[in-house]
């Protein structure tokens, strides 16, 4: 198993996929499905219409600021429990019990206070994203040698410095897992947080085809965000395993 | 530690308060939030007059399809993949990128293949668990010690034996995790679901009260969700704890 290339794997799982998908296309047939080929064609057609722009234009940007938001206050809250034994064991729970409860029932709240718009999808997006990255970076700055943060306080570095010469560089592979996975959460948030109450977004594209039961529109944004995801999470991971531990 | 989740209590219920302070001087309006108060009033009103009891029961009847199909599956599956050397190394891709992949993006087209029943709920809720189960069932089945699988050759137990006696006993604090990720993610998915469309089902129920500024009913809702996800979660970790001290494991 260890002397396969290394894109055996997902070859054999591209193959794999593409032929169950054409399978259940013969089975179900054209109502509900279409073939990975037209699928295929019919994205190729929603990325030149001049329509379609405006809608992945939002949904990007969303979850741009979202992703920001998730990073900064992730790392932000990480590091400040890592370095603080005492509010770590306070925080640690509700930061675990956030993580578990159904988010999309905050949904409404956060629309009533941010109004329909951008913002409460954005603030949606990284209120899933942030807790992975806190929860990594915490655990990844607790594990630092404490040799080095002594090095640090004998060098007199401010806690700025400290935090930015010594505790984010010997954290950051592990920090960088927790990226990974707050980037498939935030992109999972504000894709959710689109679907209700939006005006505009991939989200909104698919709810509403749902309704005009388009399956053409809803096959290709839904091939379009998983080659997204999987393309971006397979590069984090190749990324990932060249940082060094 | 005890000093700390008093610390914690003070903090949240401090929280609690200031929201109320809020509300009732009228910083937060009433057409954003009730006063806790208020909601924990009518969460109570809900449960005594039983109005939302047929939605409640459906939310937790298909949670409870979707997690047990899952952790039935999950298991199984887990045990097959580790025996087919080729299908795990296609398979090993997907299960590390599986939870980028937005599943809940695939529930329109659920809905078109199922209709909008009970069906594309329970089927977010497995897929959103499954991987979850199988990943750490695959982790636990490696970590099984070589002594005890040439023991169950030496004694010639069959294959389904060796992982009904040896293996899967083995690995039960690892597929804890994943069962302890499922229940999270099946009631995360079929509530998820619901909420964005539906006919049913507390989430439905609160996306509908959300459409009819009806906050008297909303919040309460919420809050009742958040309690059952809270209060199931905290079952299953001290569970967790329970087998794990069993085995020394902490």
């Amino acid at each position: 198993m260890n002397d396969a290339p290394p894109w055996r794997g997902p070859l054999l799982l591209v193959i794999g996929v593409t032929a169950v998908w054409q399978v259940l296309y013969l089975l179900v047939g054209e109502i509900a499905l279409r073939s990975p080929a037209e699928t295929v064609a019919s994205l190729a057609g929603l990325l030149a219409d001049p329509r379609f722009w405006p809608h992945l234009r939002e949904t990007t940007l969303a979850f741009g600021f979202a992703l920001l938001l998730a990073a900064a206050s992730g790392l932000l809250i990480g590091i400040t429990l890592g370095v603080n034994r005492f509010a770590r064991d306070v925080a640690e729970p509700m930061l675990v019990a956030i993580y578990s409860i159904p988010k999309v029932t905050l949904y409404p709240i956060l629309l009533l206070a941010f109004g329909l718009g951008i913002s409460a999808k954005v603030a949606f997006g990284a209120i899933h994203g942030f807790i992975p990255i806190a929860l990594f970076t915490m655990n990844a700055v607790r594990t630092i040698r404490p040799v080095l943060i002594k090095t640090g306080r004998i060098m007199k570095l401010s806690p700025p410095a400290l935090m930015w010469r010594i505790l984010l560089p010997a954290a950051l592979p592990e920090i960088f897992t927790g990226l990974r996975i707050g980037f498939s959460l935030t992109l999972i948030g504000t894709l959710l947080g689109e679907m209700f109450a939006s005006q505009r977004g991939l989200g909104f594209m698919l709810m509403n085809a749902i309704g005009l039961h388009h399956v053409d529109i809803i096959m290709s944004i839904t091939l379009l965000v998983t080659v997204f995801a999987v393309t971006v999470s397979l590069l984090l991971i190749h990324l990932d395993r060249k940082l060094p531990r | 530690m005890k000093y700390a989740s008093l610390v914690r209590l003070v903090i949240i219920v401090g929280l609690i308060g200031l929201i109320e302070v809020m509300c009732r001087t009228g910083v937060i309006t009433r057409f954003t939030m009730q006063p806790p108060t208020l909601i924990l009033r009518d969460l109570a009103d809900i449960l005594v007059s039983g109005r939302y009891n047929a939605a409640i029961a459906k939310t937790l009847t298909n949670s409870a399809i979707a997690f047990v199909s899952a952790v039935v599956v999950g298991v199984a599956a887990g045990v097959v993949i580790h025996g087919v050397k080729l299908l795990r190394e296609a398979l090993e891709p997907l299960f590390a990128t599986y939870y980028a992949i937005p599943v809940l993006a695939f529930y329109p087209l659920l809905i078109i293949l199922f209709g909008i029943g009970d069906a594309p709920q329970i089927m977010i809720g497995f897929m959103l668990g499954v991987v979850a189960v199988i990943v750490n069932t695959l982790n636990g089945i490696d970590r099984v010690p070589r002594v005890l699988m040439k023991t169950a050759r030496i004694a010639r137990l069959s294959r389904a034996a060796t992982a009904r006696r040896i293996t899967l006993p083995y690995a039960i604090p690892f597929v804890l995790t994943g069962v302890k990720l499922a229940l999270a993610y099946s009631l995360i998915g079929v509530i998820g679901s619901e909420f964005i469309m539906s006919t049913g089902g507390m989430g439905f129920e609160i996306s509908f009260a959300y459409n009819n500024f009806d906050n008297a009913t909303m919040y309460p809702l919420i809050v009742l969700v958040l309690f059952t996800a809270i209060g199931l979660n905290m079952i299953v970790r001290r569970w967790e704890r329970l087998v794990l001290g069993r085995r020394g494991m902490q």
